[in-house]
């Protein structure tokens, strides 16, 4: 027996003792296994372009996909207003999951709830449920808003919320004047991104529109101020408070429209706070007088962005800015739309960023890299992986669209290190997987799933997207910005160090390069 | 320490029974009606706990329930890995649910084996106004054509299938006549069925008898020779390698597992259990449905046991050699005996750092109540316990073989309720779920996760035991918990329900 008090063997360790692969070896016999040289063989054919080919002629089956359900973004998006509760209406079992993802990536209680609806309400409709739902949720949880979205379930049957929210008040589940928002957010259209798209257009129009027909609209009276958007992003707590940082240092008057930058980062001292910080009731209504509107991803603000822009604001949307020339580009237009100069303070910072990145380049420059993740981030990454003299070779994103996908593309086409890119868009991982047998690289940048793909291919992964479950507090940190440039940059660089430590240690053999500088 | 230790029952009771009546003052008068149902302060010597269950959970509460799919796709049919799991419908519960359950298996995945991949259909607008069974046609082809090593497939249904009108088991059938009578099992665990995973434990119960056993009939002949020594672990999901540091104790003792159920199971072992001459039990509540269907269909007897704590360990070892003969009861008592060490050095360790500390449970199928012994084998007790998806049946076995007199019960609880009772009884760890983690962690609560045994386990077995012991003291004992109030703040305050 392995096992001991004074040094206790966890599951990686314990289950390589003789005892054990003695047993799991017994165990095969009665698992009917299939021939372990059919498995190699076919282990090999996997990684054939035959098999490529294969593949990529899917047209039904979706296996890892790199996109999550549109309500988990309209979650994500609803806590970054202030004492806000997202209500998903619908079956409960989805707000389970979302609250679990979310925590799993933030490390981070995540309050939502559900209005429970069940096979009877499949029938007859979920309006009870709405009605008791929103009693029971104003009581106990005291919000100051519950924002409002579906469920595959509540859009099948068509619920209609606009209507059941009122019928809801005039039953008094919350008082006639109480802040419900709503967002239709039908998981079979879109992804995560068009969630948080959906979830903030329905609490920017509350607020602008008149309340669902309850106030008067509101009259927009421009004032100085700028709005901004920072999209559905794992690293909005990190990001959101760098952006916080430049604004201030710029003396740009703003609002963060859904700042959940708070809510997911809160202190153990004693106290759970289900609320905290957050854009508050009143600056999301007054976000209507601003001079205009950034937004960091395109891709989750396609609804949002032209709404506000109807309401006559100038509208800016940028694609996750990373690195040197992005961020240059965010902070002139930001200049530009605020009237406000740019600091000598962000200068020095961007010239501490070209100086880490000289000093580097010779190790990132030429590698080869594969991209997944949200359309946006893609983008961004793609865009820094360029100025680093990097050379992306697959671009990924499985809610990518058309017009990303062509965006992208010119991307690439301007620059001679985007030149053997591809670009992917509605693809999965496991096409992923046949790109990086087919056409190796050097390294793999995308979420912790990404984690199965190195494991398979061999390609190191660079952890960067959402969600990150296996690796802790990233999301504190920024990637946005010139400092988040270097956050990026020093990942990047930790990985490839690592690698050629990795592969340079082997006592005697190949230790000959295991450098002391690199 | 906690505060209940200086306390009386009586006044434990009598505090208990007040703090239900505070708790229940924030709701509307129809949902306080409903939920004081579901909250009780045992009483010892009662056949239950007094508490209303496997009810609908209320809207809007933050219940911590999930659903019937995520208990047929996430907790039954998922880990059997040599089968191609598709979550058909719409992309989000198969993605959520990936990977997370840490249902540990050996096999090379994505050839033979299948557990950590996402397959879906992922559903767009015209799955749902057309139909989706034209594309679940195709998407079987593409199984078979991309992973040829594949033994079966199972179709783990959405909310959408059942609501659009879909006909998955024609499909299924006309899949597997295609394929050479391939096992395709159609599950119809729509996450609104019922009240909680629950239900879909049962339907994907039902799912194995009537596509697995009826279609191969009580005659089809197992791979093996039979001995007298067969038995079947039901119920066990491998969290962490559970049914591994399990397994290795029955073997030991002289028994032979022929099927896992189904952490690392395969579809031979399904499909030969019928064969065994004693089903064990361990998640009663997940599979409680298809060991009655054997005991009827087949006759074979089946036996709940308990791999938490040397206690319960013990007197699991001999409950279940009872059903043998001598070698096996002397297996049994061997077993016993080769483990004592290892346990004695462990209570020895861990005890006098735990002794008295207290703890509140809400998990899941079995837990709520089989983890008990193994805390009391640390001295430590546990003041509170309620399921997330229990029967009667559950609360009449933690009344009748766990829970102590005065112990606060809670079904379905959320989380408020959930919170107002661990402020007012200031539990020394709470063990729940990821929801509820960081929750009790911001209030300075040691917490563990006891679906997931918190990316750590195993934590049943003698092996288990161990990891079990280190992981509670690391919670508990952790230095951290003195940082948690500035110096500068840190003026005693009596914090029962001092906001109230
Ligand atoms: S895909 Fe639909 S049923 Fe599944 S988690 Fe998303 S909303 Fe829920
Ligand atoms: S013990 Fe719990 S968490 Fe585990 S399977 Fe049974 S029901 Fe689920």
């Amino acid at each position: 027996m392995a096992q001991s008090a004074e040094h206790v063997l966890d599951h990686f360790e314990l289950f390589r003792g003789p005892e054990y692969q003695q047993m799991l070896a017994k165990k095969k016999a009665f698992e009917n296994p299939r021939d372990p040289a059919e498995v190699e063989r076919v282990k090999e054919w996997t990684k054939t372009p035959e098999y490529r080919e294969k593949n990529f002629a899917r047209e039904a089956l979706t296996i890892n996909p790199a996109k999550a359900c549109q309500p988990l973004g309209a979650v994500f998006a609803s806590v970054g207003f202030e004492g806000t509760l997202p209500f998903v209406h619908g079956s409960q079992g989805c707000v389970a999951y979302y609250r679990s993802h979310l925590s799993r990536h933030f490390k981070e209680p995540s309050s939502c709830v559900s209005s429970s609806m069940t096979e009877d309400a499949a029938v007859f409709g979920g309006l009870n449920n709405m009605v008791d739902g929103l009693a029971n949720s104003y009581n106990m949880y005291k919000p100051k808003m519950i924002a409002v979205s579906t469920t595959c379930m509540a859009e099948v049957i068509g619920d209609d919320l606009n209507a059941f929210i009122k019928t809801s008040k005039e039953k008094g589940a919350v008082p006639a004047d109480f802040d419900v928002p709503f967002a239709h957010t039908p998981a079979f259209v879109g992804s995560h991104i068009t969630g948080y798209d959906n979830a903030l257009k329905g609490i920017l129009e509350h607020f602008w529109d008149g309340k669902a027909g309850t106030a008067p609209k509101l009259e927009r009276k421009p004032n100085d101020k700028v709005n901004f958007i920072g999209g559905f992003d794992g690293y909005t707590v990190g990001n959101l408070r760098e952006i916080k940082r430049i604004l201030e240092l710029m003396g740009v008057e703003y609002t963060i429209l859904a700042d959940n930058s708070e809510v997911f980062d809160t202190p153990t001292d004693g106290e759970f706070r289900m609320y905290d910080g957050g854009t508050t009731l009143d600056e999301a209504a007054n976000a209507v007088h601003a001079k205009g509107t950034i937004s960091m991803q395109q891709w989750s603000t396609e609804k949002t962005l032209p709404f506000i822009a109807d309401h006559g604001q100038d509208v800016l949307a940028f694609n996750y800015p990373m690195g040197v020339s992005a961020t240059d580009d965010f902070l002139m237009a930001l200049s530009l739309l605020s009237g406000k100069g740019i600091p000598e303070e962000l200068a020095r910072e961007r010239g501490r960023l070209v100086d880490a990145m000289t000093d580097s380049s010779a190790h990132i420059h030429g590698k080869k890299f594969a991209i997944y993740g949200d359309p946006d981030l893609c983008y961004g990454l793609a865009a820094f992986l360029l100025e680093l003299g990097a050379e992306p070779i697959h671009v990924l994103s499985t809610n990518g669209n058309k017009a990303w996908e062509e965006k992208t593309k010119a991307l690439l086409a301007g620059s001679t290190f985007g030149q053997d890119c591809n670009v992917y868009p509605g693809r999965d991982l496991w096409h992923m997987r046949s790109l990086l047998f087919t056409e190796p690289v050097d390294y793999l940048i995308g979420n912790t799933y990404g984690k199965y793909l190195e494991r398979d291919t061999g390609t190191p992964l660079i952890r960067i997207g959402f969600p990150v479950f296996d690796r802790h507090h990233h999301h504190r940190s920024p990637v946005w910005g010139y400092q988040g440039g270097m956050n990026v940059l020093v990942k990047i660089l930790d990985k490839i160090f690592d690698e050629i430590d990795k592969k340079t240690s082997l006592l005697g053999k190949t230790d000959y390069s295991f450098d002391i500088i690199r | 320490m906690s505060l209940v230790t200086t306390q009386s029952a009586a006044e434990i009771r009598a505090r208990n029974k007040e703090l239900i009546e505070e708790t229940l003052k924030v709701y509307p008068e129809k949902t306080a009606k409903r939920r004081a149902k579901h909250l009780n302060v045992h009483e010892s010597g009662k056949s239950d706990c007094g508490v209303k269950s496997n009810l609908k959970s209320i809207p809007g509460v933050m219940t911590i329930r999930g659903c019937a799919y995520a208990g047929s796709k996430g907790v039954v049919w998922g880990p059997i890995k040599d089968m191609v799991h598709i979550s058909h419908g719409p992309v989000g519960c198969g993605q959520y649910s990936w990977g997370s359950r840490r249902n540990y298996y050996v096999g090379t995945t994505g050839i033979d084996t299948f557990v950590t991949l996402q397959l879906t259909s992922d559903f767009q607008e015209k799955d749902i106004v057309f139909g989706g069974d034209k594309k679940l046609i195709k998407l079987i082809d593409e199984i078979q054509e991309l992973f040829p090593l594949n033994n079966g497939i199972t179709i783990q249904s959405e909310c959408p299938i059942g609501l659009i009108g879909d006909d998955i088991e024609a499909v299924s059938r006309a899949k597997s006549n295609e394929y050479d009578g391939k096992t395709i099992v159609p599950v119809r665990c729509e996450g609104f069925r019922g009240v909680s995973q629950s239900l879909g434990h049962h339907i994907a119960n039902d799912a194995v008898r009537d596509w697995i056993f009826d279609k191969n009939g009580p005659d089809s002949k197992p791979e093996f020779e039979s001995t007298p020594y067969d038995v079947a672990i039901i119920g066990d999901y491998n969290i962490g390698g559970d049914a591994w540091s399990s397994r290795i104790l029955l073997e030991e003792m002289g028994l032979r597992v022929i099927a896992q159920w189904s952490g690392d199971g395969s579809l031979a072992e399904l499909e030969a259990t019928p064969k065994a001459k004693l089903n064990i039990l361990h998640c009663y509540r997940s599979m409680n449905y298809i060991s009655r269907h054997m005991e009827e269909k087949f006759g074979i007897p089946w036996c709940e046991y308990n791999f938490f704590g040397p206690s319960k360990i013990a007197e699991s070892l001999r409950k279940i050699a009872s059903f043998f003969d001598d070698k096996i009861k002397e297996g049994a008592e061997r077993v016993i005996e080769k483990y004592q060490p290892l346990v004695n050095a462990v209570i020895a360790k861990y005890r006098p750092r735990l002794q008295g500390k207290t703890v509140m449970l809400f998990v899941g199928g079995l837990r709520p109540r089989h983890v008990i012994g193994a805390y009391e084998d640390l001295g430590m007790e546990v003041i509170g316990t309620g399921y997330e998806f229990g029967h009667n049946d559950d609360y009449q076995r933690t009344a009748q073989h766990y829970v102590k007199d005065s112990t606060l019960i809670y079904d379905d609880l959320n989380g408020y309720e959930f919170e107002r009772f661990v402020e007012k009884l200031q539990p020394d760890l709470v063990g729940s779920g990821i929801k509820e983690k960081y929750v009790f962690q911001k209030m300075g609560v040691p917490f563990r996760q006891m679906h997931s045994w918190d990316y750590s386990g195993p934590y049943h077995g003698y092996d288990g035991f161990a990891i079990f012991a280190r992981d509670m003291d690391m919670a508990v004992n952790s230095p951290i918990w003195k940082k948690v109030k500035a110096p500068w703040k840190d003026v005693p305050k009596p914090k029962l329900l001092a906001a109230e």
